[in-house]
């Protein structure tokens, strides 16, 4: 509780006490104008001064205004208690909403806490601790176990654990060794590292995520747009109807003057639009915060809206659905073991950097003795060359086989072949394959559950392996060998396909996919820790590398949508239900102030469930 | 040029909803928001004007929620 909502708590309690002492003293006439006079100076003071100022500012139809306007005409017409009850109420309702503003806010912010204090750099032996930002590009930074790594790098010396859960949302550390790159805003846990700095604090992922929250709530969602558009028109129209309700009637009916104006300052405390317009972002802000804390930035409320009606989801295949890296998955030799063809296959890529020969030379697990290796070629689009142990292998794809002459037979394992032939006799064949992510198959059966109505992969694979792993997944659509540019054709087909009221998502790594994240309506950028194209391509970005997150994402959507569209039709509706019954002369100021203050209220906390979407 | 400020005592969702409106309307704003939640004025303006549309900006806040003050 701040200063101010402590001083307004102790002038609505001292009020209340005042409103009720004045309701029991068994007076009438100005004595008892004057009882009631003072709880409503007590807590109506700033109310009444705010409402001269801002006219004189031309502010008219404010709420301090209005507040003041229906309360002098009730205490006008004699109904002293449910004048200073309208104020009172009024301000029970202002503080409540200020609270629990601050409450979510302040919420939000420890959400986000990720922001580094200091880092330490060795100087002398000594170490010193420095403004993140004043660490340059290169130097060696120390993190100690419990730190927080304050800016993104390589690490030196060390080995430890680090707990990246306010970046992703993981609960499980993640092991670093020497070599390993960290990212700034993961705690360390246990030991203690040594980093080399290779991005400056601004340029560091942690700058970009805070960077990217707070400015989450420039983007505005359609809802809050229609609200504060409804708002402008709202209150001046009710006024008008207020005015006119107070004098016809009288004039063309049998309505008293009394009964008229009765109803019209009904019309007046009903006439702030204020629950509306502070539960809408409120959901929003809250929407987004909590998302944040599984892991999932959303670049403003906008994209949850679209998020939330998307029909057809468009999957990247590398790096996305898969893990991207390539692993031998089966080895069949002919003429030898296993080991040796390996061997063999791995000596002879050693020299390349190729993700084939890479991955083969990981498989292997043992460091190339290059002595061993004598004039190594790489064959573009076809495999290596090299002589190894002074006999001539090649290995490589069916091509290059053809071309030295050497027959091959085909594997039934899907996946990325490479023959091996030694002085010109096979020796058998390595399958490598990208392997599916754990979580994929799980993603996109809880995307079907969501009533997302079509799931597609786009590939620049081969056809064989993309339709393998769409057929293990359960996609309902796979388009193989697209270049970048195809994909974006595709997906503008697939545009087509979405009804008006639906959205198209494409998910991708944020590798290579810059157009077409951007072209879909909602783009969502995956396994962005450490990437920052990603972060700034994406519409929303899944801090780590679990397709899985994206139906949680669409949840948390949904359910913000959900709450603030209970809010606006809450809120509206008492209201003109109120209004309707005010005008008739079925309401008096008791509900009037409910449907302005107890709608405000009710609407506020429901908006606060927002946040806690993503405890689950 | 694009800039983010603080509000400070921006105690009213409507108000700011109006300032926004105001501000927008200024000469030589290109885009501007008021975030009741985060406290904050993001302005986007003539880079060579941008303190004086900034003054402005301030001046309309002042004429809305008179309590309400930038921080620069």
């Amino acid at each position: 509780m701040t200063k101010k909502q402590k001083r307004m708590l102790i002038r609505i309690l001292a009020s209340g006490v005042l409103f009720v002492g004045a309701v029991l003293l068994p007076l009438s006439g100005w004595a008892e104008l004057a009882v009631f006079l003072v709880p409503y100076a007590v807590i109506g003071w700033d109310v009444l001064w705010r409402a001269v100022r801002n006219i004189a500012h031309g502010q008219v139809f404010d709420e301090n205004f209005l507040m003041a306007l229906a309360t002098i005409g009730a205490l006008a017409i004699g109904e002293y208690p449910e004048a200073v009850f309208v104020m009172l109420f009024y301000q029970v309702g202002e503080w409540f909403q200020s609270y629990a503003v601050n409450r979510s806010r302040t919420s939000i912010a420890a959400l986000m806490d990720i922001r580094p204090d200091y880092a330490n750099i060795e100087v002398d032996s000594q170490l010193h601790q420095v403004d993140p930002e004043e660490v340059s590009v290169g130097d060696a930074i120390v993190i100690k176990a419990g730190e927080r790594i304050p800016l993104d790098g390589v690490v030196l010396e060390g080995t430890s654990t680090l707990d990246t859960a306010a970046l992703t949302g993981e609960s499980l550390p993640r092991q670093v060794q020497p070599g390993d790159d960290v990212v700034s805003g993961c705690v360390n846990l246990s030991g203690l590292l040594k980093v080399q700095v290779t991005k400056a604090f601004e340029e560091s992922t942690v700058s970009k995520i805070l960077d990217l929250v707070e400015n989450a709530s420039s983007k505005k969602a359609k809802a809050e747009h229609f609200i504060t558009r409804f708002a402008r028109y709202y209150t001046p129209i009710v006024v008008l109807a207020a005015v006119a309700l107070a004098l016809l009637p009288p004039l063309f009916t049998q309505v008293s003057w009394l009964d008229s104006i009765q109803r019209a300052l009904n019309f007046l405390v009903v006439s702030c639009p204020c629950a509306l317009v502070i539960s809408v972002p409120l959901s929003f802000f809250g929407g987004i915060g909590g998302a944040s804390r599984a892991g999932i930035l959303v670049k403003g409320g906008n994209y949850l809206e679209v998020l939330a009606k998307t029909e057809i989801v468009v999957f990247d295949k590398t790096g996305t659905l898969t893990q991207g890296a390539f692993n031998v998955t089966a080895i069949h030799p002919d003429h030898c073991d296993q080991s040796q063809l390996l061997e063999l296959a791995a000596l002879a890529e050693a020299s390349s950097d190729h993700p084939i020969s890479r991955s083969l030379l990981e498989a292997w697990g043992q460091l190339p003795d290059r002595s061993r290796v004598t004039q190594a070629e790489e064959l573009s689009g076809r495999g290596v060359k090299a002589v190894v142990d002074g006999k001539v292998i090649c290995a490589g794809n069916d091509k290059l086989m053809d071309e030295i002459g050497v027959t091959w037979h085909p594997c039934h394992h899907v996946g990325t072949t490479v023959h091996v032939a030694a002085d010109g006799v096979y020796l058998g064949h390595i399958v490598i394959s990208d392997q599916v992510k754990p979580d994929a198959q799980q993603a996109i059966a809880a995307l079907k559950a969501a009533g997302v109505h079509k799931t597609v992969m786009l590939t620049g694979d081969a056809k064989q392996v993309g339709e393998a792993v769409a057929a293990q997944l359960g996609l309902d659509e796979v388009h193989t060998q697209l270049l970048p540019t195809d994909k974006v054709d595709r997906v503008e087909g697939l545009l087509k396909e979405v009804s008006p009221k639906g959205a198209l998502a494409f998910v991708g790594d944020g590798i290579n996919d810059a157009p077409v994240l951007s072209r879909a309506d909602v783009g969502i950028a995956m396994g962005a820790l450490g990437s920052d194209a990603a972060i700034e391509a994406a519409d929303i970005v899944l801090m780590d590398d679990k397709p899985s997150k994206l139906a949680q994402a669409i949840a948390i959507a949904r359910r913000t949508l959900a709450i603030v569209r209970q809010n606006i039709v809450f809120a509206l509706g008492v209201k003109l239900l109120v209004l309707v019954l005010s005008a008739l002369g079925l309401a008096n100021l008791w509900e009037a102030v409910f449907a302005d203050v107890g709608v405000s209220v009710i609407a506020i906390l429901n908006a606060m469930r927002a946040m806690r979407t993503a405890k689950q | 040029m694009r800039k983010s400020f603080k509000l400070r005592d921006l105690d009213c969702a409507n108000c700011a909803a109006k300032m926004e409106d105001a501000i927008r309307k200024l000469d030589g704003v290109n885009s501007a928001t008021v975030s009741f939640m985060t406290q904050k004025l993001t302005l986007d303006a003539d880079d060579a004007r941008f303190d004086e549309i900034l003054q402005q900006a301030a001046k309309v806040c002042k004429k809305v929620e008179p309590d309400c003050t930038i921080v620069f």
